[in-house]
């Protein structure tokens, strides 16, 4: 029960910390809904030539279009790392890893409430103002709302590795550069996965990037069956979390060898 | 000019000094945006044209937008991180310094690892350049000067922003990211009120879209006249205009934090 009370606590500071800026949260859904309409032209152009490519239909690619335009902020797309890279560099990780509360649940805690928040002052407004400006589609099912969470825990769960292979590397930066290419492209941003050719859409769609973004727009579609596409994100977010904690033990031990 | 030239090499070599990670920079830079022209083949594999222009057309397109985009991003880029030093107190400095804060913003932590992206740009402009037919290869140089200007202001316009919004910074990015992001396809996948809109609010139309019409003689999909194909440097003197203008009025009502 404490652990609970902790944790919600975690929860409130990480929505708390970033509903303080709150006017670069509304210029980035600004942003996020510039390039959506310039992505949907895209598609729609796309679309119109080929209908019913990759199973959608012309509504339906607008739709994830806006939909994953919105993915961007509680998702982190992008690939930046977790707020505790600053303090592997500084060394105050020592600090961390002794903590009563593991770092792998306290970090996730603070970032579900960081995504939360994002939820509402990211996500919402490129999906309304799509919905204002071209046809969308309703959700499907409403599994979605459980695949949209699953899809932030596997991006953690991603994001806590690639900050925490700090510890082994000195120069983190290639690693976040690795980190945003890879989630940008395999996690079906920049083209639905169903677009891909053979083998490069295989890969794609196996990966824990697909989880975190074509999965929860499939969801919302009904393309994807919803017990496999909520099994698939269960999978990866398993997986990443299990790494993530064999990871931190790892670190532990090599932050005391260094000395802190 | 020799201001900036000093310190833009002074900042060339401070991150040339770490070797790896300037290495590393460069290649990423590049990387990340070759997965633009990659989206742009896998699109190809579905369809032989989009909004009527063929691969090669459209990586013309890409090609002189992107090389515009990442010159004036490596030149002047910088600008757009004016709100973190109006937060931090180091745009005070800079006011108090016998160099122009402008050649100051835009040389500051000169980012030498761009011409990772600028490279990336030439070379796909370098493979489309077979649809440019001899007689009208002289509005390729022109374009991208014009766009040099064109993107270099939309810049300026989106820190002189900052200037009023020091909390969201990232409201510019719309304009110049996705400016660029619009220049590398075809206008005519745009909806007609886009269009016009970059056609003669924000005359993004002329970074290359316009000067292209001509250079693959094509008609314009939606009519506008014929002259347009080559306003691209009245466009761009007239945008620059407008920025410079844009970047004294903040200048001049700025007030410093005081922290």
């Amino acid at each position: 029960m404490a652990d609970f009370v902790l944790y919600l606590r975690l929860f409130q500071y990480g929505f708390r910390r970033h509903s303080t800026y709150l006017a670069a949260a509304l210029a980035g859904a600004f942003t996020n809904t510039v390039f959506g309409v310039l992505r949907a032209y895209v598609l729609i152009a796309l679309w119109e030539a080929r209908p019913g490519l990759a199973g959608y239909t012309l509504a339906e690619a607008v739709t994830f279009c806006f939909l994953t335009q919105g993915f961007i902020g509680p998702m982190q797309v992008f690939g930046r790392g977790l707020s505790f890279g600053d303090r592997i560099r500084s060394g105050d990780i020592a600090f961390d890893l002794v903590r009563p509360a593991p770092l792998l649940l306290w970090s996730l805690a603070e970032d579900l409430g960081r995504a939360a928040y994002l939820t509402i002052a990211r996500s919402l407004p490129p999906s309304i103002a799509g919905a204002a400006m071209f046809t969308m589609v309703a959700p499907v099912s409403p599994w979605f709302v459980a695949s949209f969470v699953l899809g932030i825990v596997v991006s953690f769960g991603w994001r806590y590795l690639v900050t925490l292979a700090a510890c082994w590397t000195t120069d983190d930066r290639g690693m976040h550069t690795l980190s945003s290419l890879l989630t940008f492209f395999f996690s079906g941003m920049v083209l639905p996965l169903g677009l891909f050719p053979g083998w490069l859409r295989t890969v794609a769609e196996a990966s824990p990037f697909a989880a975190m973004v074509q999965v929860p727009a499939d969801m919302w579609l009904g393309a994807t069956p919803t017990w496999s596409g909520l099994g698939f994100q269960l999978f990866w977010a398993v997986t990443l979390l299990g790494l993530g904690a064999l990871l931190t033990v790892a670190a532990r031990r090599k932050v005391v060898v260094q000395g802190g | 000019m020799g201001d900036y030239l000093l310190l833009a090499w002074t900042w060339a070599r401070a991150s040339a000094q770490y070797r790896t990670s300037f290495v590393v920079s460069i290649v990423s830079s590049f990387a990340i945006n070759a997965l633009d022209v990659i989206a742009i083949g896998i699109v190809f594999t579905h369809v032989t044209t989009l909004g009527g222009f063929s691969l090669r057309e459209v990586m013309f397109l890409y090609g002189t937008g992107g090389v515009s985009f990442a010159l004036a991003d490596l030149l002047f880029g910088n600008i757009e991180r004016l709100s973190q030093h109006i937060r931090a107190g180091t745009f005070d400095t800079m006011l108090i310094r016998p160099v122009s804060p402008f050649v100051q913003m835009a040389a500051d932590g000169f980012g030498a690892h761009r011409i990772g992206r600028l490279a990336q740009a030439a070379i796909v402009l370098g493979l489309a350049l077979p649809v440019v037919p001899w007689s009208r290869a002289w509005m390729v140089p022109v374009m991208i000067l014009c766009g040099i200007v064109i993107f270099t202001a939309v810049f300026t316009l989106g820190a002189a922003l900052q200037f009023v919004l020091v909390d969201a910074p990232e409201l510019a990015n719309a304009f110049t990211y996705g400016g660029v992001t619009l220049t590398q396809y075809p206008l005519s996948v745009y909806g007609e009120q886009l269009v016009r809109g970059v056609t003669y609010i924000v005359p993004l139309a002329f970074v290359n879209w316009q000067p292209a019409l001509y250079v693959l003689g094509r008609p314009d999909p939606l009519g506008l006249p014929g002259w347009l194909r080559f306003a691209a440097p009245l466009a761009a003197l007239l945008l620059a205009g407008a920025a410079a203008l844009a970047w004294r009025a903040g200048l001049r009502r700025y007030r410093s934090t005081g922290s």
